[in-house]
């Protein structure tokens, strides 16, 4: 008695210790989960883009129903109200008012923005062909753009300013600010000021935007509004939903896995205290994973807790073996084999400690350390709890007949070689087609939120950003020289159409040198004045007309230098802002690259930028395709994943080998199991699906669940006398029920990581208990009745 | 009988005269109509041009020649071939203008500015009312013979550029179109004769 009470004070003291740490621990549901650990140099700025970057603080807005005058107000009014909310750096919708003070903007600055200010500008030959080319411009159409500009920029800066931003495939405009291109929706677009990680950031800017919607909705009368909807996406949005998704599904799947299992247990049983008992173990290793996780990772990811449900399918496995197989041959006869099962799930699950994949790795340490726990308890502390007097229902019965009906089955397991066939068959045919290596793959967002999100991205000309040049630098000002620098490079591949276009903080807010040397390209008052009484021969044009460009260039002359305060109040601060970032080594500049045309660029335009950057030997820049570098993220994740499940088959086997030291018997342990996997793949592959990583490491896990079954197969043939045939396949067969289930229900979570496991785990150990059934060494004979070792 | 179809005429007269009054704002002549079927009924046109334009910023007019293309119904090209060579191009609402190597792409909703320019011409050339009355206020004068319709531009904030557009004609030719400005520029574009293709 006094080691039971040793034991359970030790309980006590971990679980106490270990819900303390729980209690303390980071929890996390961003994308972390799936970013490398030990991440490389291209890696690393991919993750900062991720978290960071431009395009990860993007949210769409539309605004749907009523009419485009209603929408149009709307829009305005919620405009407004963001653009006073600090939570926003630039929030744009197209109208007058905010593209007034952008054409302010470049106006003003003119002078210090346009490529064009040279010296050779300002000669008297330069002057004479701008201002020729100008006039020329004045007799046309659009002439009316540009007469109101005319006196006071003869030269043309501000059209070559805006023509180097390019027409750009803006939104269409209605009612004065942007729309669908159906005209049915009313857009906006709104750039967060905390990073796209900071998901509790986000959640608090997407509930802004909802409630400055509602606050804008009570400004219109009821009737006018009606049928008015918000529509948002965007990577902040899809963040947040997708933390709420996994928050949703970890708490409903855990929940309906453990009622279900208790309900399953309670028929079985017939006794609250036996159900009471076996939660236990289950909880005190649920307990135990995630304190382990929460030790060895900075944080423990929702995923991970998501998975935590596998581990009631297998930890409940032990106290059903312990009760139904009776508390008699516990110690000699089932702990030996459950001890061996707890190994090889252990061997299985500690391959993926070293997985690059934090999810995967976290997965690893929380199933060991969980597995190990629930074990223990079950071994230590659960059989000195169980009352003498605790009677649950006798299953020798049902026991009994489970045997004849296996007895029979074994008559046609020769069928059995038909499986394997045919499950190779489907994994030829699919050959092609068997992996998934794009990451979307585990993307838990709805499909039709995807296509949304598409959607609006072309109407409102924010196309996802794919392809990105990110120079790095010591300090913000060199990162603004080098997009300066590369810009000039990229410049000439625009013009032969290689690239569609491409964005840089340069254009709004070039380098002070660039600056400091457009300006010194103004002449000084009295020069420029002569000079321009000299160019204008000629054209039917007089000198006195221009004072206001002779006082705009001095202005010019003198004035400081344009900074980041300038774009305050324009929606080019987002332009420039978002371009420019800190980074771990001091600064990068982001030039976002687009492809002429459609969204991919060609391999040979993606080669002539490289060549481009690589030519430019004083600016650190690399080109980044962030659909290739995370796609190529998570199919280095499967392929480590697939060798790290061999290693663990290998490391299963080879412990097998040890306890059991027989070839023959590690065989008939190992087959079913094998089969178990094939034919499971070969249905997965029949069905349509295409595997990924999770399915991958459900396979891992129905060897090391299974491994359960056969070994207490193997003990029946190879001990006649250690217990119970009966009663042993009464409880694997109770076992494999609450595995099912529990892997069932994951199955149906709309989260596709948790969905593939389960799919995998739930038909694949119910096979491997059917074949560890049928392949095992028949039984010994039924005069070996149930007795003591 | 008779007292019946006096009647009968009495209420056909006013209920035309309801539905000219509605369907027409001031040019509520058959001439106009019939105008307008006219002009609709040509395909395609091609002549030269000479326009003359007098901005106040200027001390002598600007002045340039070219050819001038139209296909039914919405393509309308202007090449300037002297002083400089350049090429406007309205197709299907969309401005494409020309000059060296450059192009620009404008749609012409989106640069209320640019539209009364363009549009007037090429609603005209097409006899699309709709399209006329979309963007100005429509005055019909003389006959089928030669007239001349005076657009004033409806939206109030354009009204700083383009005060009136005078487009004459005869029958389904245009001769000129003269263009005033708020600020007292003007323009005038001469049609000349029919180039045969």
């Amino acid at each position: 008695m006094t080691r039971p009470g040793a034991a359970g004070l030790i309980w006590a003291l971990l679980v106490i210790i270990a819900a303390a740490i729980v209690a303390r621990a980071t929890y996390t549901a961003d994308l972390s989960a799936f970013l490398p650990r030990s991440p490389s140099a291209t890696q690393r700025l991919l993750i900062e883009q991720l978290r960071t970057g431009p395009a990860a603080r993007l949210i769409l807005v539309a605004l749907e129903g009523a009419d485009a005058r209603t929408r149009a107000r709307l829009s305005v009014q919620l405009a407004r109200q963001l653009r006073s909310d600090p939570r926003f750096i630039a929030v744009n919708n197209g109208d007058a008012a905010s593209l007034e003070r952008d054409r302010e903007f470049l106006f003003r600055h003119r002078y210090l923005l346009s490529a064009t200010v040279t010296p050779q500008r300002f000669t008297v030959t330069g002057l004479h062909a701008a201002i020729a080319d100008s006039l020329d411009l004045l007799a046309s159409p659009e002439g009316a753009l540009v007469k109101p500009l005319f006196t006071r920029d003869p030269t043309g800066e501000t059209l070559t300013i805006l023509e180097a931003l390019g027409p750009g495939p803006g939104p269409r405009t209605s009612e004065g600010v942007w729309s669908s291109r159906d005209g049915a929706r009313a857009l906006l677009i709104a750039q967060t000021r905390a990073a796209g990680s900071d998901i509790d950031a986000q959640q608090a800017a997407c509930q802004a935007i909802r409630r400055a919607f509602a606050a804008s909705l009570a400004t219109i009368p009821a009737a006018e509004r009606r049928g008015t909807a918000l529509l948002m996406s965007g990577p902040p949005v899809f963040a947040v939903a997708s933390r709420a998704l996994i928050k949703g599904e970890v708490m409903r799947l855990s929940g309906l896995s453990a009622a279900l299992t208790a309900l399953l247990l309670l028929c079985v049983y017939r006794s609250p205290p036996a159900l009471l008992l076996t939660l236990v173990p289950i909880a005190s290793g649920a307990l135990a994973g995630i304190a382990a996780v929460a030790l060895g990772f900075d944080a423990v990811h929702g995923i991970t807790l998501g998975f935590g449900i596998t581990l009631i399918g297998e930890a409940v496995d032990y106290s059903i073996y312990l009760f139904i197989q009776g508390a008699a041959h516990w110690r000699h006869s089932v702990w030996p084999t459950i001890r061996l099962g707890v190994l090889t799930s252990i061997c299985g699950f500690a391959a993926l400690l070293p997985s690059a994949f934090p999810g995967l790795a976290q997965l690893g340490l929380y199933s060991v350390t969980g597995l190990v726990a629930a074990a223990l308890v079950t071994r230590f502390v659960l059989p000195g709890w169980v009352p003498r007097t605790l009677a649950i229902r006798d299953l020798s019965a049902p026991g009994e007949r489970l045997a004849r009906a296996v007895q029979k089955l074994r008559g046609v397991r020769s069928a059995l070689v038909l499986a394997p066939l045919l499950a190779g068959a489907a994994l030829y045919v699919h050959r092609g087609t068997l992996w998934n290596r794009e990451l979307s793959a585990l993307n838990p967002i709805p499909a039709a939120d995807q296509a949304l999100d598409e959607q609006l991205r072309a109407q409102a000309g924010a196309p996802d950003v794919r392809y990105l040049i990110v120079a790095s630098a010591p300090d913000r000002e060199s990162a603004l020289a080098a997009a300066q620098t590369l810009g000039a490079r990229l410049t000439p591949l625009v013009a032969q159409g290689v690239l569609g276009g491409f964005e840089s903080p340069a254009r709004f807010l070039p380098p002070l040198a660039v600056q400091r040397t457009r300006r010194a390209s103004l002449p000084a008052a009295a020069e420029l004045s002569a000079r321009l009484q000299q160019a204008l021969a000629g054209l039917p044009l007089s000198a006195t007309r221009l004072q206001p460009f002779l006082l705009d260039v001095e202005r010019a002359r003198t004035a400081p230098a344009l900074t980041s305060a300038d774009l305050e109040g324009t929606s080019l601060a987002a332009a420039a802002e978002g371009l420019l970032a800190r980074s771990a080594g001091g600064w990068s500049a982001l030039l976002p690259v687009s492809a002429v045309a459609s969204a991919d660029l060609s391999g040979s335009a993606v080669a002539r930028v490289r060549a481009a950057l690589a030519q430019e030997r004083s600016v650190h820049a690399a080109l980044l395709d962030l659909k290739d570098e995370t796609d190529r993220l998570y199919s280095g994740y499967l392929s480590e994943a697939v060798k790290l499940a061999v290693a663990g088959f290998g490391a299963i086997m080879l412990l097998l080998w040890v306890a059991l030291r027989s070839l023959v018997r590690v065989a008939r342990v190992v087959a079913p199991l094998a089969l178990s996997v094939l034919v499971v793949a070969g249905l997965l592959v029949a069905l349509g699906e295409r595997l990924t990583i999770l399915h991958v490491v459900g396979m891992l896990l129905i060897v090391a669940v299974g491994s359960n079954y056969a070994l207490f197969f193997d003990r029946s043939s190879a001990r006649p006398r250690s217990g119970s045939v009966p009663l042993t396949l009464a409880s694997l067969l109770v076992a494999n029920i609450a595995t099912v289930l529990t892997f069932g229900v994951l199955a149906c979570s709309r989260l596709p990581v948790l969905a593939d496991l389960g799919s995998t785990v739930a038909p694949g150990t119910l096979l491997a208990l059917l074949f560890s059934a049928l392949l095992a060494r028949p039984p010994a004979p039924p005069d070996a009745a149930p007795g003591a070792s | 009988m008779r007292l019946q179809r006096r009647w009968v005429g009495v209420a056909t007269t006013l209920a035309l005269a309801a539905a000219c009054a509605a369907s027409a704002q001031a040019s509520a002549t058959p001439a106009f109509d019939e105008l307008l079927q006219l002009l609709a009924a040509r395909r395609h046109g091609h002549v030269t041009f000479t326009e003359v334009q007098q901005l106040a910023m200027l001390d002598r007019p600007l002045k340039s020649s070219g050819e001038l293309l139209y296909d039914a119904p919405d393509r309308l090209e202007k090449r300037t071939l002297k002083p400089k060579a350049r090429t406007l191009v309205l197709e299907h609402g969309v401005l494409t203008a020309r000059r060296g190597q450059r192009s620009y792409l404008m749609e012409l909703r989106e640069y209320p500015q640019v539209a009364p320019f363009v549009e007037s011409i090429r609603a005209t050339l097409a006899g699309d009312r709709a399209a006329l009355e979309r963007l100005f206020r429509v005055q019909f004068d003389g006959t089928l013979a030669h007239w001349t319709l005076l657009l004033v531009p409806l939206d109030t904030t354009l009204a700083g550029a383009v005060t009136d557009i005078r487009i004459e004609g005869e029958r389904d030719v245009i001769r000129t179109v003269q263009i005033r400005h708020s600020d007292g520029d003007r323009s005038l574009l001469t049609l000349g004769p029919e180039i045969p293709p």
